[in-house]
């Protein structure tokens, strides 16, 4: 256990550095601000507000009040109260969705990379169906057969079929990291590939690995709001996705309804818009090269 | 004590492994305590191909390694990880063989992990400290850096030092020395002659052939995969009797004379024939001193 304290202690000194210059980067900074201060709202509102976005409660079609601070939809429910509940099953998505792609994505990418010949040429023809198979066309068909689409299944949906490019690439930097020296050394001091993979091979694509997290949070939150968007969302919640999509069947657009589309609009855009701006930042973080001076 | 038997091997190259490429083949030899082999011959002649399946980073394809009478090519991940408390390899590209991220003794920390779990910290760090003074190196000097804040020979010699830790009987010595500049070079050579005079067996790679004059008893010239000639050094490259020794000696540059005096003179040599057929055997040709018949 102590020894194990000792070698992540040894990686501090450089994650201290770069988390300094990760705070500092404006990039960063004003990514994560969006992006966490939306979760946040996401997270907590629904505490504060009706467990039932979707009752009709108001007066139809009232723009934004004191009483209904998004004002209200065509049928009379809260904006504010669909658009936090909203809110909460993206990010739910985007973290479940994100994380089965990576989890899939890394199982699939050290293995093919560390083992090598037949277990790689398997994996890759693999890697390489799932990413020239139409995922959308597979997932309109999954979705619509699915009796209840819950935001759980969305997310598993998603997730799996997501994964190819992480898997790729970390395949291909394990790859040449494998053949480095210090990984036969790992080997002449008895450890296991596993091990090694953990210990050698990861902590030199850290950085790399946190960016593939963030673009697949983002890319599965923005799938998810295109299936709500077509119709394909859960059918026993609101999403951002489907506030949309209902809006637009409403022609709150002819209505002027502008409170009922313009807000998921708007933060489906922030939370992507947000973590593609992060990672940007961090990218300069990580590769000094593009820091400015 | 440490023993080669015959052993081969094929690479499986191109699409769905659809073709063969034999590195090494059919190489017999021992070392003994206390002695310096030392392994030269041209580049893609397959001298880090034998030193690899020595540690077991690559397997063999046919034939047997034993150590001390037991053949490691068998056993598993157990017995391996204790063949590893009694051979032990150093690499050509210090740089390479540290993690970059890491700080350089994290090195001697994992044999703790795997090996000394249980030994305390304050006997441990006496033990690490006496390991790196065996090698001249200074405690204070290295612990707590990371590798791009030390030198190639630094590095090259914290490894030996770390194999030391083990109590290893075998040492496999990859072009350890061919990145370091010529005066630490001799440094790290004297280094090895005097861990040989403590009785280990140094299997000891290189391209030089200076160096191998140097350091080692006994010799191996090696060529497309196979043993050309083998012996007592001063037999080998007194007298070279294969072809190719002979053109590898001779092409040495000597320190006084100039290439507009005297061009080294070439024999032309047999090509690279089918590598799966049997090399050429080793005839004995005088007292401690083989040669492979030229075809
Ligand atoms: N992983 C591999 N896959 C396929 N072929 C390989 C592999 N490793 C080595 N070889 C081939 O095996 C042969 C012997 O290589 P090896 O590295 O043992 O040569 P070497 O004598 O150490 O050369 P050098 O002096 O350049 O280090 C070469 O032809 C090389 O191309
Ligand atoms: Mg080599």
């Amino acid at each position: 256990m102590t020894t194990d304290v000792m070698l992540t202690a040894d990686t501090v000194g450089q994650r201290r550095e770069n988390l300094y210059f990760a705070l500092r980067n404006p990039k960063v900074l004003i990514g994560l601000t969006i992006v966490v201060g939306l979760a946040l709202l996401g997270v907590i509102g629904p505490f504060f507000l009706s467990a039932t976005p979707n009752e009709y409660i108001g007066p139809k079609s009232e723009a934004p009040s004191a009483d209904h601070w998004l004002g209200t939809t065509y049928f009379g429910q809260d904006v504010f109260t669909q658009f936090v509940h909203g809110l909460r099953s993206s990010y739910l998505v985007g973290s479940l969705g994100g994380l089965i792609a990576f989890v899939i994505g890394m199982s699939v990418g050290f293995t093919a990379g560390y083992r090598g010949g037949l277990v790689d040429e398997f994996l890759n023809m693999l890697t390489n169906v799932v990413l020239v198979l139409p995922a959308l066309a597979v997932l309109i068909v999954i979705s619509s057969y699915l009796e209840v689409r819950g935001v759980i299944s969305q997310a598993v949906i998603i997730g799996l079929f997501s994964w190819p490019w992480v898997a790729r690439a970390v395949r291909a930097q394990t790859f040449t990291l494998r053949n480095r020296d210090y990984v036969d050394l790992a080997k002449l001091t008895g450890k296991r590939p596993g091990q090694i993979i953990m210990r050698e091979i990861m902590p030199n694509m850290a950085s790399y690995l946190l960016m593939s997290v963030i673009l697949l949070f983002g890319g599965a939150i923005l799938f998810a709001a295109m299936l709500d968007f077509i119709g394909m969302g859960p059918s026993n919640s609101v999403s951002l996705g489907s506030m949309m999509q209902q809006a637009m069947a409403w022609s709150s657009l002819h209505l002027g309804l502008w409170w009922w589309f313009v807000p998921p609009g708007a933060a489906i855009t922030l939370i992507v818009g947000g973590l593609y701006i992060t990672n940007v930042g961090l990218d300069e973080v990580f590769n000094p090269k593009l820091r400015e001076k | 004590m440490l023993e080669l038997e015959k052993v081969w091997k094929s690479y499986r190259v191109g699409s769905l492994g659809s073709k063969k490429l034999t590195a090494v083949r059919d190489v017999s030899f021992s070392i003994a305590p206390g002695e310096v082999l030392s392994v030269v011959g041209e580049s893609g002649s397959g001298k880090t191909t034998v030193g690899k399946m020595v540690l077991q980073l690559i397997s063999v394809s046919k034939g047997a390694i034993r150590l001390d009478g037991e053949d490691i090519t068998k056993t598993g991940k157990r017995g391996l990880k204790e063949y590893y408390r009694n051979v032990q390899g150093v690499f050509q590209d210090p740089f390479s063989s540290y993690n970059p991220i890491f700080r350089a003794d994290r090195v001697l920390e994992m044999v703790k992990e795997s090996y000394f779990p249980r030994v305390k910290r304050s006997e441990w760090d006496s033990k690490v400290e006496d390991s790196l003074q065996s090698v001249g190196l200074e405690a204070g000097a290295v612990l707590g850096k990371y590798p791009h804040q030390l030198s190639g020979g630094q590095l090259q010699r914290m490894l030996i030092a770390r194999a030391l830790l083990l109590d290893i009987k075998v040492l496999v010595a990859d072009e350890i020395i061919s990145m370091l500049d010529a005066s630490t070079r001799i440094d790290v050579l004297n280094l090895l002659g005097s861990l040989k005079e403590r009785g280990l067996a140094v299997l000891f790679v290189t391209h030089d052939l200076s160096l191998a004059n140097y350091i080692s008893e006994r010799v191996i010239i090696m060529r497309h995969g196979a043993i050309v000639e083998t012996g007592a050094t001063g037999k080998v490259f007194g007298d070279p009797r294969h072809p190719y020794s002979r053109n590898l000696l001779a092409s040495v540059p000597q320190l006084h004379t100039k290439w507009s005096e005297n061009p080294i003179p070439v024999v032309e040599l047999e090509p690279d024939g089918d590598r799966s057929r049997p090399p050429a055997p080793l005839t004995k040709v005088d007292e401690r001193h083989w040669v492979a018949s030229v075809g």
